[in-house]
């Protein structure tokens, strides 16, 4: 960690600061974000802001201060990544990559979507597609390739079973297959902390 | 059926589209690279690696696998440590990334490589009064300084032209360059909050006045399309009349324009299916086809 990042976050310990967190954030290159002048440009022109409490400015200085809670938000996960708070920023911030890296962040904390995890799990790691068009349920699309001339399998990995795989293998020593299953488990032991809570 | 429409153009025009036997997802760029950067970075490596084994420039139709596929590539371009990481993983699968491929869009590959003259020369029929809501989508302009179109983001012109070839009218309408909610994860993440992008969009796109919407990108198709009639449903109190603005692909208009078969380019309905596209009608613009130009 840089002396002047290291002093930034000490100077500004918020309530939910965890040193743990800061560096991460550090480590995720969010030093850039020291040049950010609170101009408010990349909220201003975010069109997820305009109809939800998602703020980029307060997301990314909550990150900056090593807040932990901005993982927890489903705020970070409303951006639709449309780029223009990195086009405008007059700092050069590439805002919408730090955004991208928070979510690396709050996924590893298990922090997901249970939506987001099946898509990750059960659709991306199993076919090696996002949006598979094998499998009982996609039939009719298949049919609907086969009614215009086109096989019903493209020949990606649907076609080339060893082509999948590879994607897997990829993605193991890649380190992806442990970061879903540790996202499942940090969500359990969440889930179950919870319901304890509840009961007492 | 966007697919059949861009095989079908592109054989028209002479472009010889090649096969990318075993690819995978690119993998998309808001959801995917947001879970794990490394294993986005990699996946999308090996896939630019199966076009290099055919030595053909990989080509998309989709903004998001153009939105991957291209920062990748400028990444590994870029970043000499990287690339030599992801090597050493592709190594594990018997592959290289080499890396003197540049991925394109089909846009970039009519507008750029082929030029709107070569358009011109194809053009068999012409519209006399279409008018288009052209719909860019985000990720074949942005981030800009890793896209072909000189730095310009917040008004670009390209698709604009392509749609003008056809005789079409490209009208302005509010907030034109504006995302249309589904990407970066939002749709799978709160579909409401895709749709009410995807509302704001058609209402500026309606009150234009405009016949039909065209875009780029199967993603933003599938979220002006099946959205369409989502946000009929879940802003029905908020909307007035329920919206009906066909949504149709950049090739399927340049294919008709070209005289090419409607059923080659996915616009007859050739199947008793349903719960596929089109999810809003598109008949008003076949009907639009039928006077003007057949």
């Amino acid at each position: 960690m840089s002396e002047n990042v290291e002093k930034y976050i000490k100077r500004k310990v918020y309530k939910s600061t965890s040193s743990r967190i800061a560096q991460k954030f550090v480590d995720a290159g969010l030093e850039k974000l020291r040049a950010c002048i609170n101009c408010g440009t990349c909220t201003g022109s975010c069109p997820s802001g305009r109809r939800t409490a998602y703020r980029t400015r307060s997301a990314l200085r909550r990150a900056l201060t090593g807040d932990e809670s901005v993982l927890k938000d489903i705020d970070i996960w409303l951006c639709s990544t449309c780029y223009y708070c990195y086009e405008r920023c007059p700092r050069d911030i590439p805002v919408t990559d730090m955004i991208i890296k928070l979510r690396n962040i709050a996924v590893e904390e298990g922090y997901i979507l249970d939506s987001h995890f099946g898509l990750a799990n059960n659709i991306f790691y199993t076919t090696g597609h996002g949006v598979p068009a094998n499998g009982e349920n996609n039939k009719k699309w298949r049919d609907l390739r086969e009614s215009y001339g086109l096989p019903p399998l493209p020949p990606t990995v649907h076609s080339y079973p060893e082509a999948v795989k590879e994607c897997q293998d990829l993605m193991k020593a890649v380190g992806f297959r442990k970061l879903l299953d540790n996202a499942a488990k940090l969500k359990e032991e969440r889930a179950k902390k919870e319901e304890k809570d509840k009961e007492e | 059926m966007i697919e059949a429409s861009i095989r079908n153009v592109f054989d028209h025009l002479g472009a010889e589209i090649l096969e990318l036997p075993g690819a995978s997802c690119c993998p998309a760029p808001g959801v995917f690279r947001a879970f794990h950067i490394p294993t986005w970075l990699v996946i999308a490596a090996r896939n630019i690696s199966i076009a290099e084994e055919i030595g053909a420039n990989p080509l998309t139709g989709c903004n998001g696998c153009y939105g991957t596929l291209r920062d990748a590539w400028y990444e590994l371009e870029h970043e000499y440590e990287l690339k030599k990481e992801v090597n050493e993983h592709l190594a594990k699968i018997g592959r290289t990334y080499k890396g003197n491929l540049e991925p394109k869009h089909v846009v970039q590959a009519l507008y750029l490589d082929m030029g709107i003259d070569y358009l011109k020369d194809h053009i068999k029929h012409k519209f006399s009064d279409l008018k288009v809501a052209v719909h860019y989508g985000c990720h074949i302009v942005k981030p800009s300084d890793k896209r072909p179109w000189d730095g310009e983001y917040e008004a670009p012109r390209f698709l604009d032209e392509i749609v003008e070839v056809t005789g079409a009218k490209s009208i302005d309408y509010k907030d034109k360059y504006m995302c249309c909610g589904a990407g970066g994860a939002v749709r799978t993440a709160v579909k409401e909050v895709a749709a009410d992008f995807t509302r704001e969009k058609l209402t500026n796109m309606r009150d234009a006045g405009v016949d039909i919407i065209i875009n780029c990108c199967p993603f933003c198709h599938l979220q002006l399309d099946l959205g369409q009639m989502e946000t009929n449903n879940i802003f029905s109190d908020i909307i007035g009349e329920p919206f009906h603005i066909p949504v149709i692909y950049i090739t399927q208009l340049l294919g008709v324009a070209f005289g090419m078969d409607p059923s080659s380019l996915g616009l007859i309905k050739n199947h008793q299916l349903s719960g596929v596209s089109p999810f809003i009608s598109i008949d008003p613009f076949l009907n639009l086809v039928k006077e003007q130009i057949i």
